[in-house]
């Protein structure tokens, strides 16, 4: 059974970070330069960690799968980000911000790890706007801000619907300026595939080369991950086409934690699905809110009709009904369950019946048109391309889309995971957002951990391992690890069977929507636990991957990402019917109040799920740390 | 565009460039494509068409794509002879079927260009960009250095012109585009972008004089003042920004001659 020690500092929760960052141990400069760091990702928790640890002078080996560090899907968070500067005078504080996050995480996140997150994220936007980061300004040259959903304070900065592209592109420069000056040395086209641990410490990763298919080994002091969440699991999704849990998912295989696979976020605002050929969904920002008023026609006739010709008294803007005092800013789990509603009730619009409407049109009459496109217009573009529709003129159609993951590998305060050396950042971890992230702090958090928590933190374990101590690529473990993927490689293309990888997971991604998507029952994860074996099976026996092993094959690249989220799919679902509550994202039906809102036990379930590989074949074992609220009373969310 | 709501499917060919790689000869081969819904991507359709050539037993064709939502820069083809195909302002994972009409002959090639050397099919290497930037395309600052944020003001107008060039997405278009293989409004965009804000001056010249070096040194061609990379560009980033860097260039060219060499020419790290 894995050891799981929060290592949460002592003190009062505003005092823990500053003091833990005074405790900790230090590696001195001279010796930063004879320890090697593995970052595995350039997203913004892996390129802020990579360059910074270079600053440092620790000698950084950056791996991605990509073509370049700054494709990461970072780059597509539209929104914003948010942090406690209260330049608005609106009464924020890194408290409030603390509680807000807390709150929204429906009380199942670490209260000191969340708690560290609101005090770094003012320096973040420092950090940011020093690198020439272009924040959306006010005339008088100070930066602006707007509101997202879960705050009552305008606490979110912003680069126009492209935050995200800039905030990863000025760590991206961060990372090249390091990489320039030889303190990163980055493989780029590489996709990590195996952990290599020695002596009970990650030591060393194995990765195939997507340009020549070479399987390469290399050694470390420690090795970080920040690859991201896996979304993908339900193959449509806001993500990336490319984004997979194999990194995680290996490092899980090799005896990380897993912790609350089943905390994943469906965001209420993306472009309904059009056919089966749909390869993503593509969401529509939350900011989005701040002016548009969602709603749904009152009554099931109408909702064929033109919506234009709907009048005002049949339209029920019901967020704004059953939420009065947050409305249409209500948090992501509350607005997405709210439209799932609507659609059950048979109130659905557009072709499928699964959509409702994002109405501008009393913000056109409030801002002009010209102000609408000012404040959004590249979101409207968008949703043009894809629909062919003018959402100035006719309300956009929007339905909840699986966007986030909560869970991720489990680490402790200092982001280590149970296997000593691997440390893991951002969304790959499961932290800091509970059950539910609230919009504008993925960002954050992905920024704290790489700029001003892991650089402080990675200190304190690499002072333990003697200098010079990291093993060679020649010992056995990376020799058996290499063989191992290459026999996994050439198992693929032997197969030879009779479906190409996207028909298992396409049917992997049905199975986890119906059965373990926006509601939950404990009749449909046990029904999804039988499908979903059965279907790794048949992938197992009857996927075809054409092609060869030594050149760039993108069928076997996502033969292997699907092979993955087949095992992760079924863990998806264990966690989510162990895991007898309601909370956040995690929407169990059988355990609701009477106006259907998520009835969380605290009694039973105030803990995190830390599941831990026991082998192939073996059910995993369920190990819990339990969530020790010192400082805040865990209380009923109430957004109304 | 057709008609904005017609739902009929179509059918079209793809003519398509494949090569097995950077050695191997290339040629067109033609799929055709049956049944193609309107509302269905262009990237969607090179999905469905892989999966039809897996099932038969023949390679998928290779293209580079990941975010699908037009801002990863990931994607790459050539449509029509137009990089990122028909449409304004927008990447190939944002073409839709609906640009294009039944019976149509679609041709579909890499970026071509000296310094983005082909990879396999549709897929290029675009390091070159990378090599710019590390050249000089960042602000020196460590982690923990900065000032507070409001510490900076900046007058609205220069931000706002900045992210204009900010939303560069490293796609190569503009290389693909230009009749010289030009990397002109890549590194103006960036140039401009760290230029017009008062954060980017102490580097202002050493970084225009380094990133300049380099793509020179890469193998791009020189910019004959055409635009087709503006008019290709996937974000609509203006011509404009590459007079804003020739002036820089100007200024800092001769600046530097009437200093003595400063001791690192990328700014330091």
């Amino acid at each position: 059974m894995a050891q799981l020690d929060s290592r949460i500092p002592a003190g009062p929760l505003a005092e823990k970070w500053r003091r833990h960052k005074t405790e900790i141990k230090l590696v001195n400069p001279a010796n930063k330069r004879k320890y090697e760091i593995i970052v595995v990702g350039a997203g913004l928790a892996g390129a802020s960690a990579a360059a910074t640890l270079a600053e440092l002078g620790y000698k950084v080996k950056s791996f991605v799968f990509h073509d370049s560090p700054r494709r990461a899907h970072s780059i597509a968070a539209q929104g914003g980000i948010n942090a406690a500067k209260n330049y608005q005078n609106d009464g924020d504080s890194v408290h409030r911000l603390f509680y807000d996050t807390l709150k929204g995480g429906d009380y199942r996140s670490r209260e000191a790890n969340v708690h560290r997150l609101a005090e770094v994220s003012v320096n973040i936007i420092d950090q940011c706007v020093a690198q020439g980061v272009p924040f959306a300004r006010e005339y008088g040259g100070l930066l602006a801000n707007r509101s997202f959903g879960g705050a009552q304070v305008s606490r979110t900065f912003y680069a126009r619907g492209q935050t995200g592209q800039q905030l990863l592109l000025g760590a991206y420069s961060a990372l090249s300026r390091m990489i320039g000056a030889g303190g990163v040395e980055m493989h780029t086209n590489s996709e990590m595939l195996d952990l290599v641990v020695i002596d009970g410490h990650a030591k060393g990763i194995v990765v195939r080369n997507l340009l020549t298919g070479a399987i390469e080994t290399y050694a470390a002091d420690a090795v970080i991950l920040a690859t991201g969440g896996y979304g993908n699991v339900f193959n449509l999704s806001t993500y990336a086409r490319g984004s997979n849990v194999t990194a995680s998912w290996r490092a899980y295989k090799r005896g990380a934690c897993f912790a609350n696979p089943c905390y994943t976020q469906i965001h209420p605002t993306c472009i309904p699905v059009s056919g089966d050929y749909q390869s993503k969904l593509t969401l529509m920002s939350e900011s989005l809110r701040n002016d548009g008023r969602i709603w749904a026609p009152k009554k099931k006739e109408d909702a064929k009709k033109d919506p234009n010709s709907i009048p005002e008294a049949d339209r029920d803007y019901y967020l704004e009904r059953m939420y009065p005092s947050f409305g249409n800013l209500a948090p992501r789990d509350i607005a997405s369950r709210a439209a799932k509603r609507v659609c059950d009730e048979g109130r659905g619009v557009g072709e499928t019946g699964l959509g409702v409407y994002l109405d501008f049109a009393d913000a056109i009459k409030r801002l002009g048109e010209a102000g609408v496109r000012e404040r959004y217009g590249n979101l409207f573009d968008i949703y043009h391309e894809i629909t062919a529709e003018s959402a100035y003129q006719v309300p956009m159609r929007i339905f909840p889309a699986v966007h986030y993951t909560m869970g991720g590998l489990w680490v402790d305060y200092n982001l280590m995971s149970n296997v000593p050396g691997l440390f893991v950042l951002g969304e790959a971890n499961f932290s800091d957002h509970g059950a539910n992230r609230l919009g504008a702090s993925a960002l954050m958090q992905g920024l704290a951990d790489g700029y001003f928590v892991i650089p402080y933190t990675i200190g304190d374990y690499l002072a333990g391992q003697k200098p010079g101590s990291r093993p060679s690529v020649d010992a056995p473990e990376f020799k058996a690890a290499a063989e191992n993927i290459r026999g996994m490689t050439e198992r693929f293309l032997q197969i030879k069977g009779k479906e190409p990888v996207s028909h298992y997971h396409k049917r992997l991604g049905k199975i986890l929507w119906e059965h373990c998507g926006m509601a939950r029952t404990r009749a449909t994860l046990t029904e999804a636990l039988k499908l979903i074996p059965a279907l790794r099976e048949e992938f197992w026996a009857n996927v075809k991957v054409p092609g060869s092993a030594d050149t760039l094959n993108q069928s076997l690249e996502q033969a292997g990402r699907v092979a993955d989220f087949l095992e992760l799919g079924e863990l998806l679902c264990l966690d989510a019917l162990t895991r007898e509550e309601s909370c956040g994202g995690h929407f169990r039906e059988e355990y609701q109040y009477p106006d259907g809102e998520c009835k969380r036990d605290d009694v039973n379930f105030a803990h995190v799920a830390a599941w831990e590989f026991q082998g192939a074949g073996k059910a995993p074992l369920r190990n819990i740390e339990p969530l020790n609220y010192e400082f805040t009373k865990m209380s009923v969310r109430n957004y109304k | 565009m057709v008609a904005e709501n017609s739902t009929q499917p179509i059918s079209v060919t793809l003519r398509v460039w494949r090569q097995a790689g950077p050695a191997a000869p290339g040629k067109f081969v033609d799929y055709p494509a049956t049944n193609v819904s309107p509302h269905m991507s262009f990237l969607e359709l090179l999905d469905v068409v892989n999966d039809g050539l897996t099932l038969k037993g023949e390679e998928p064709i290779a293209f580079a794509h990941d975010c699908r939502e037009g801002i990863c820069g990931t994607c790459s083809c050539t449509i029509n002879g137009k990089p990122h195909g028909p449409g304004h302002g927008v990447a190939t994972c944002q073409i839709y079927m609906r640009a294009f009409s039944d019976g149509d002959v679609i041709i579909v090639e890499p970026f071509r260009a000296r310094a983005f050397p082909l990879v396999k099919d549709l897929v290029v290497d675009r390091s070159a960009f990378d090599q710019i930037i590390q050249a000089g395309g960042f602000i020196s600052v460590r982690t923990g250095a900065a000032p507070d944020a409001n510490s900076i003001p900046v007058p609205k107008g220069d931000a706002d012109l900045a992210m204009d060039a900010a939303a560069c997405i490293g796609c190569g278009a503009c290389v693909a585009a230009c009749k010289n293989a030009s990397a002109m409004l890549f590194v103006a965009a960036k140039v401009s972008q760290l230029g017009l804000l008062p954060q980017g001056q102490p580097e202002r010249d050493s970084r225009v004089l380094a990133m300049v070096g380099t793509m020179d040194a890469l193998g791009f061609g020189n910019c004959t003042n055409q635009y087709e990379c503006s008019a290709a560009c996937p974000k609509a980033i203006s011509h404009d920004f590459i007079a804003r860097m020739n002036r820089d260039y100007l200024k800092a060219s001769v600046r530097a001659s009437f200093k003595p060499a400063a001791s690192s020419a990328t700014g330091g790290a």
